[in-house]
């Protein structure tokens, strides 16, 4: 019984959460990764860019509930996704028009996409903020568990409490379905091998009949969804703030890159590890080791590795040993 | 191609309408805040052109600069507090009294609340430009420590800041020259360790926000929480703005605890800390210090926030009725966070001078603990004409004011907390300390 315990307390506290967590951050790090694959840049407005997807999906959330309509048990927001997708997609591609596609006929060097791509970040962040406000938004309606702490106690008689939220369920299922349909997509259609041969060898590709502008704007398309999934399911487990959105951009980057740029296995691998190390180093053990030891072995001190302060350090640090010791990331990906 | 274009405007349509149905209700909000706000601006015209006809009536000038961040983080609630502190010296001006019968003038300068440079240069240009013989402000602890050494003490000015709440304000250097009518967050500390044991609790977990509040609040509340016999299990730092907090709360959880105190903002990481630690089940009740009490924290989480506790400045003295209903004659919002104590700090610079009967700030300093503090007939908001009567004529008086205000130690307030519990959905009071 204590075994179980410990073990229900390990997995609220730690499993569920990292694993959310973890997903959330892959489905962000794909979308990075994806450019950095194919269009060869870092795109630091990636976390702007899952600020905008949100942003018109909240805005169609709020005119369903206002029209009354609903998923019953699951969150408005799931409906209202399409229409963010649309919007981002076509942001997206405006900017591409715009900006980054003077950049690749003029055949820059990806250092100069990757300020290229902070400036639109500056730019898209304003808009975000101009649109919405600075402030904090909860846009998640439905059923809020799936099973809560207090129900599961009631069910099993065990002492300690496993809650799953809605959101995390979905956050886990939409990840899983996402990336089978991309892997899917990449592998198995003409358009996803085309993208994969563009990545792999530019003039390569050119020479074959592919269409350089048609590879792009089908990239920019699927970061489009991939940015917007990524954003809603994070605020719907979490919040929507545009200020937590642009600093979110550093722990995707830490997923992709730990994963192996340019890598799309490599990223959810990645989102995993940045999620994990985050939530496991600094937990705090006293209570899963009060039940699984004997009382007389139940340490008094909170048996913490080192205080949570040091989160991001630790991820950073794997982050570093990883690059030292693989410098293409744990799959093989591209060298940074 | 055609059908592209045809493909992009019909999907543009259809966003423009998403935005519209949200648009709506916002716009309504917007147009109401608008008309509010041009009331505000009539008043407050009406309330210079006075200013302007009582400067040109006398000839001896008193000047009292005003430094509050209006522009920066603060800058939502620092319009109410300057318009409470001109309240202070439109009214003193409208009796004509102080010192023979000199008009007092405001003049304004943006201390930002954090840029310490930008707010020390404004307050030079208060001090060597325009000539200030005094300075309520400034609002935020940092600046205000920096306004202090900087221009206060090598000049010689009396500071008196409405809502500097950082305990190390109570022993830096200050020639004597400054004072506040805020209370040091080391008393919130005591007075949210007295409402816990007063409910028989013991074991408590403890996260701040990693600032100069959260960590000088959290600090001042662990070492009075243990004096007093309690235990905290852990005092755990969380950012604001961050991804996630599971690590944080897993560590809080495993430390255990009847309550979690949350010493960090409604809209910040305390409310993404106070949802994770309901969703787990780690916590139920939280203890919530002025930081965290909000309508909008209570709104979005809902009931399971019922029970919940804590603490913010307020009183029950009469003096704070008396104020509100001022503030809603002059057109601004006296239930603005520090607005009354704008309005005391102001009133309190302007009776020390009648009591030193000086408008030198060298002179003045010395009568402002006085002025604040028993014995004498007490003074509340209104009373200002009959509190420089009183001074003139060599009496004392105890300068009550909005906030009940009592200047203890180093000369700041004693600190009034209105203790609070949410139920139903509502912040309700129980009582004062």
């Amino acid at each position: 019984m204590d075994f179980l315990n410990g073990l229900v307390a390990f997995l609220n506290f730690v499993f569920v959460p990292g694993l959310a967590y973890g997903a959330q951050l892959a489905i962000g790090a794909l979308g990075v990764t994806l450019i950095y694959g194919i269009l060869r840049f870092s795109n630091f407005a990636h976390g702007d860019t899952m600020a905008f997807g949100t942003m018109v999906t909240i805005a169609f959330t709020y005119l369903f509930q206002n029209l009354g309509l609903s998923l019953g048990p699951l969150p408005t927001a799931l409906l209202a996704l399409p229409f963010g997708i649309a919007g981002t997609a076509l942001l997206l591609l405006g900017t591409d028009r715009l900006i980054y596609k003077f950049y690749r006929q003029q055949k820059a060097a990806p250092v100069i996409l990757v300020i290229v791509s902070m400036g639109v970040m500056f730019v898209m962040n304003g808009i975000v903020r101009f649109l919405i406000g600075t402030e904090d938004r909860s846009f998640l309606d439905g059923e809020r568990f799936i099973i809560s702490a207090r129900a599961f106690k009631e069910m099993t008689g065990l002492q300690e409490g496993l809650a799953i939220r809605t959101s995390q369920g979905l956050t886990v299922l939409t990840a899983v379905v996402v990336v089978a349909l991309l892997f899917w997509f990449l592998n198995k259609t003409r358009t996803g091998k085309s993208m994969r041969a563009f990545s792999d060898n530019e003039d390569l590709a050119l020479l074959s009949g592919i269409n350089p502008e048609r590879v792009v704007m089908v990239t920019w398309l699927i970061v489009a969804c991939l940015a917007t999934i990524a954003g809603v399911l994070y605020g719907l487990d979490k919040s929507f703030k545009p200020f937590t959105y642009f600093q979110l951009l550093l722990p995707i980057f830490a997923s992709a890159i730990v994963g192996g740029l340019g890598n799309p296995l490599g990223a959810i691998a990645g989102g995993f590890v940045i999620a994990f190390s985050e939530v496991t180093i600094t937990y705090a053990w006293k209570k899963v080791l009060g039940y699984w030891l004997p009382e007389s072995l139940a340490p008094d001190s909170l048996v913490q590795l080192m205080s949570t302060d040091y989160k991001f350090a630790v991820s950073f640090a794997i982050l570093i040993i990883v690059l030292l010791f693989r410098p293409t990331g744990l799959f093989k990906g591209q060298s940074v | 191609m055609n059908r592209i274009t045809i493909w992009i405007v019909a999907i543009i349509v259809v966003i423009s309408a998403g935005f519209f149905g949200w648009y709506q209700p916002k716009m309504r909000a917007q147009e109401d805040a608008a008309s509010a706000a041009l009331a505000a601006e009539q008043a407050a015209a009406e309330a210079a052109a006075e200013a302007e006809a009582a400067a040109l009536a006398e000839a001896n000038m008193i000047k009292i600069g005003i430094i509050l961040g209006f522009t920066g983080p603060l800058e939502s609630i620092t319009p109410a507090m300057g318009a409470g502190a001109e309240m202070a010296i439109a009214e003193v001006n409208a009796a004509g009294t102080l010192l023979g019968g000199s008009a007092v003038t405001a003049i304004r300068a943006d201390s930002t609340c954090i840029d310490a440079a930008a707010a020390t240069a404004a307050a030079e240009r208060l001090v060597t430009s325009d000539g200030v013989h005094a300075i309520m402000g400034a609002d935020c602890s940092g600046v205000t420590g920096a306004i202090l050494q900087n221009v206060a003490r090598p000049n010689g000015i009396v500071m008196i800041s409405p809502s500097a709440t950082s305990p190390g304000l109570s022993t830096a250097e200050d020639d004597g020259l400054f004072f506040r009518t805020a209370p040091s967050d080391a008393r919130q500390g005591v007075v949210m360790t007295q409402i816990l044991m007063d409910r028989g609790i013991n074991v408590v977990a403890l996260t701040y926000t990693n600032n100069d509040y959260g960590k000088g609040l959290a600090d001042s509340f662990e070492a009075a929480f243990i004096e007093a016999g309690g235990t905290v299990t852990i005092s755990a730092a969380h950012e604001d703005g961050k991804a996630d907090y599971s690590a944080e709360v897993g560590a809080l959880a495993s430390a255990g605890g009847e309550v979690l105190v949350v010493a960090g903002y409604t809209d910040q990481g305390g409310k993404g800390i106070i949802q994770a630690s309901l969703d787990s089940g780690a916590f139920d009740t939280f203890v919530l210090p002025d930081g965290m009490v909000g309508q909008q924290l209570v709104d979005d989480i809902g009931d399971a926030l019922n029970g919940s506790f804590g603490q913010f400045p307020g009183t029950d003295s009469q003096g704070a009725e008396m104020f509100q209903a001022m503030a809603t004659e002059a057109g601004f919002d006296g239930t603005g966070a520090f607005a009354p104590e704008s309005y005391d700090a102001a009133a309190l610079i302007m009776l020390s001078m009648a009591a030193a009967g000086s408008s030198a700030s060298a002179d003045i300093k010395d009568h402002v603990m006085d002025v604040a503090n028993a014995p004498g007939e007490e003074i509340f908001p209104g009373e200002l004409a009959k509190a420089i009567e009183i001074l003139a004529a060599g009496g004392d008086i105890d300068y009550v004011g909005a906030t009940a205000v009592e200047l203890i130690g180093a000369g700041e307030s004693a600190g009034n907390y209105r203790e609070i519990e949410i139920g139903d959905g509502a912040i309700n009071t129980v009582r004062f300390r």
